[in-house]
């Protein structure tokens, strides 16, 4: 096991320089360079303050000997230093990163405990009402855009209702401590959490609920119910722990785009997580900090992908690891 | 005087004084306010983006400060007197001003500045080019002495334009990577106390400010909401209280100053005096035909756009100076909306349908919708237009380049023509990879002299001459289609009083605000 680990951490590496690459200069090749975006915002620019700021930024460099240096910084774990924001880009996404993994956390937590108990419950039941309802609102989650769904959940839990805060990450100035903060918080997570989580479930309602309509044909759920087992027993035992390896190969795969996939949430919610920092960067041409948000998303994805290997094992006994 | 009549009076007397203290600047209280974006750093000295100038304002200070008609106000600098010859600047400085570390304001603070601002600052650099030397003849006075009379000069010392930088800390260092550039230290009326990035930055009130009694507000909260629906939003359930202009689109405004408590000023921008125009390609294709381009006036309905789009704020441009700039004339040829009349310019011209590439503002929804106005009303005469998206960096982009036929913008006047609107006309800023220079190629040896002779003409009178001249040979000329001057309304609960008082608004404003309980 451990050689396989190592072995699938090796080739994680090749694949993150690779993105690393691509990623280099997939963003070069948009319009505009930060210092054309920075003399906009300053409402000035003459031709020395711009090759002032290329200098500055390294931009005034061949794009070879650009990509020589990034690279060499990051194999020394350095994410270089981001242009408009004039901070280390690792020190600004440390920042954000326990926002970013709260909020995706929960929503990750909320839609695969509720995916995976409305999928059973609609496969238990299909045919019935329940699953009709429960399919409709599922496909209604996944087709309505994340945006959409967070402006009206502002519109009738805080503008109408005025139950829930619309923005930020706690309440600015009240200086809450202990259980209060952690209440706070609770209360500034709920919406976007929730507006992120009604996506991800309804997609693992619908695949548990395929799954397990699919396991429950096989034989040994036949063998099973002919030794008498109780149907409760067969579908919680049997029939779902069979169906949940799409599941879970399926939550692997959006957990790594978690740290980065909450762009639109964390910008409509001004929620300060990673997501909103990469809409900025990339607003701004901020190469060093998009880059580095990259790849940390792609480290992200790629571990992610690794611990889903490690959980098929243990979910799915059949499955040795191969060196 | 009976003794009746005496108590009378001093009853109405106390009456009067009780009420006028009740209406009076009332000490304490905590403001919400909105940043949008989230600034990059709050050393003015260094970037001078809005919303850097917004916050930052209120914690450095400049010698002067400006009136909504851009007369100069004391600041840093208590009096100031200028030479008959217009040559020979000098400040008195005010006594008692500290930093906000403690260590005192000097006259060598105001030196150091001068030279930090010159290699990081582009437009004071601008500003300085007729700056022969500055001298600090003892700790309150300061001596600028200038090449040549330079006629915009007392105009250049608001904090985003010419910021007093602390020496102390900055001497000797890179000014860059200074550490202090995280932690900044002004002399104004609010210091600056911490910054949650993506979240907010709060200031607190400096209480050895040197205006005694100011500032009123003990802290500000600026809150960083990214989305503007959710800023509409943030207002509307009472998360902040001061909404500055251009923080919501411009459809949400009446919605809002109808709200209890609320209200809307589209003053504080008389300074900066934001003047849209369309940049026209004079270098190639129809705009490169003064036919067109003065047919493109005529077609455009910029009165619909000013009550529709931007909800009866700003005025109608006349020509290529605010109206609130020196020297401003409306004195100029008129461009009514006249259909009719710009389909015969256009005839006139040999316009044949070529497709014309239109690049609207990439800053939102409101910048958006007028495009789409704009490209109706050219349709409506015969224009063939091909409306081009781009994202703001790819803005700048083709506009440096001179990739476009038409283009939206907006830019800054500060004040005087020679600082914010010659550089748009003149050859000698015809510049590829900038945009904010004669973007559109026009180049007139006239007008070149005209706004050379300006900006060092003297006295004044003689200035006023020349200035009325090249507006007119502009307004003539159409080098770019001028459309709206435009007010960004500031959004705020009527409890807050005072904050707009100045040329620049909210960003020097807090200094006075106070807030009614």
């Amino acid at each position: 096991m451990i050689s396989f680990i190592a072995q699938r951490i090796a080739k994680a590496i090749v694949v993150l320089l690779a993105l690393v690459v691509l990623n280099f200069f997939l963003i070069r090749m948009a319009p505009g360079d930060p210092a054309l975006v920075m003399a906009g915002e300053a409402g000035a620019g003459d031709q020395v303050f711009l090759a002032q700021l290329r200098e500055k930024f390294g931009l005034d460099q061949p794009l070879p000997v650009q990509l020589f240096l990034y690279v060499k910084g990051i194999l020394s774990f350095d994410l270089g230093f981001s242009f408009r924001q004039q901070m280390p880009v690792s020190t600004l996404i440390l920042q954000r990163l326990p926002a970013t993994l709260l909020l995706t956390g929960t929503a990750f937590a909320i839609s695969l405990a509720f995916g995976i108990l409305f999928g059973a419950l609609a496969a238990r039941f299909a045919g019935t009402w329940a699953d009709t309802a429960i399919t409709v609102a599922a496909l209604i989650f996944y087709a309505t855009p994340l945006f959409w769904v967070a402006l009206m959940a502002i519109l009738l839990f805080s503008v109408t209702m005025d139950w829930l805060p619309s923005f930020g990450y706690e309440t600015v100035g009240a200086n809450y401590t202990g259980l209060a903060h952690v209440l706070d918080v609770a209360a500034h997570l709920i919406l976007p959490a929730t507006t992120i989580g009604l996506f991800f479930m309804a997609t693992y309602a619908r695949m548990t609920r395929a799954s397990m309509l699919e396991v429950a044909r096989l034989d040994f759920i036949k063998t099973a119910r002919a030794k008498g087992l109780s149907d409760t027993v067969i579908q919680r035992r049997h029939v779902l722990r069979n169906a949940l390896l799409p599941v879970v190969t399926l939550a692997g795969l959006q957990a790594g785009t978690l740290v980065g996939g909450a762009v639109l949430t964390e910008t409509v919610f001004a929620w300060p997580g990673i997501g909103r920092l990469m809409y900025e960067a990339l607003l701004q041409r901020d190469y060093n900090l998009l880059l580095g948000v990259f790849v940390v998303c792609s480290a992200m994805v790629l571990a992610f992908n690794l611990i889903t290997d490690l959980v098929y094992r243990s979910v799915d006994p059949r499955i040795e690891f191969a060196s | 005087m009976s003794k009746r009549k005496i108590l009378i009076t001093l009853a109405m007397v106390c009456a009067l004084s009780t009420a006028a203290a009740a209406e009076g600047p009332k000490a304490g209280g905590v403001v919400n306010a909105v940043i949008q974006p989230e600034p990059p750093s709050l050393m003015v000295g260094l970037v001078q983006n809005g919303p850097t100038q917004m916050v930052a304002g209120n914690i450095y200070e400049g010698l002067l400060r400006y009136s909504p008609k851009l007369d100069p106000l004391p600041g840093l600098a208590e009096s100031w007197t200028v030479s008959e010859d217009g040559k020979i600047y000098t400040f008195k400085l005010v006594k008692g001003a500290t930093w906000h570390d403690g260590k005192p304001f000097t006259s060598t603070d105001v030196l150091f500045s001068i030279e930090f601002l010159k290699q990081t600052h582009a437009r004071a650099r601008g500003n300085l080019v007729q700056l022969d030397k500055v001298e600090a003849p003892d700790e309150s006075t300061v001596v600028f002495t200038l090449k040549q009379p330079f006629g915009p000069f007392i105009g250049i010392f608001e904090v985003g334009s010419l910021p007093m930088i602390p020496k102390h800390l900055y001497e000797g260092t890179d000014f860059k990577t200074n550490p202090a550039n995280n932690t900044p230290v002004g002399t104004g009326p609010f210091m600056f106390k911490e910054w949650q990035k993506g979240s907010f930055i709060r200031l607190v009130k400096n209480p050895n400010y040197h205006v005694k009694g100011k500032p009123n507000i003990d802290e500000i909260y600026w809150h960083v909401i990214p989305d503007a629906a959710a800023r509409s939003v943030a207002y509307e359930t009472g998360k902040v209280d001061v909404l500055p202009g251009g923080s919501v689109e411009n459809f949400d405004v009446p919605r809002l100053s109808k709200l209890k408590n609320t209200c809307v000023t589209g003053a504080g921008w008389e300074f900066f005096s934001p003047h849209s125009w369309l940049w026209l390609n004079n270098r190639a294709g129809p705009t490169a035909n003064k036919k067109f381009r003065q047919a493109l006036m005529f077609a455009i309905d910029r009165n619909m756009a000013k009550d529709v789009v931007w909800n009866g704020l700003g005025k109608v441009a006349t020509g290529p100076s605010g109206s609130a700039i020196k020297y401003y004339t409306s004195a100029v040829p008129k461009y009514d909306y006249d259909p009719a009349k710009a389909k015969a310019l256009l005839k006139e011209a040999g316009y044949k349908g070529e497709k014309v590439r239109m690049l609207p503002l990439p800053y939102g929804e409101t910048w958006q919708r007028w495009a789409e106005m704009v490209r109706q009303n050219l349709q409506d005469v015969g224009i063939n237009v091909e409306m081009i998206a781009t994202d703001v960096p790819g803005w700048n982009q083709k506009v440096s380049e001179w990739d476009y036929d038409i283009a939206f913008t907006y830019l800054y006047q500060y004040g005087d023509p020679a600082l914010g609107v010659g550089r748009n006309y003149v050859s000698s800023q015809i510049a590829k990879g900038s945009p904010f220079n004669n973007v559109e190629g026009y180049s007139n040896p006239e007008i070149d002299k005209l706004f050379a002779d300006g900006a060092v003409a003297f006295p004044d009178a003689a200035r006023e001459e020349i200035y009325t001249k090249a507006q007119k040979i502009l307004v003539e000329d159409v080098p770019v289609a001028w459309m709206l001057e435009l007010q960004f309304p500031t959004i705020t609960r009527c409890s807050v009083k005072n904050l707009v008082t100045t040329g620049i608004g909210v960003n020097d404003g807090f200094r006075d605000a106070w807030i009614e309980k």
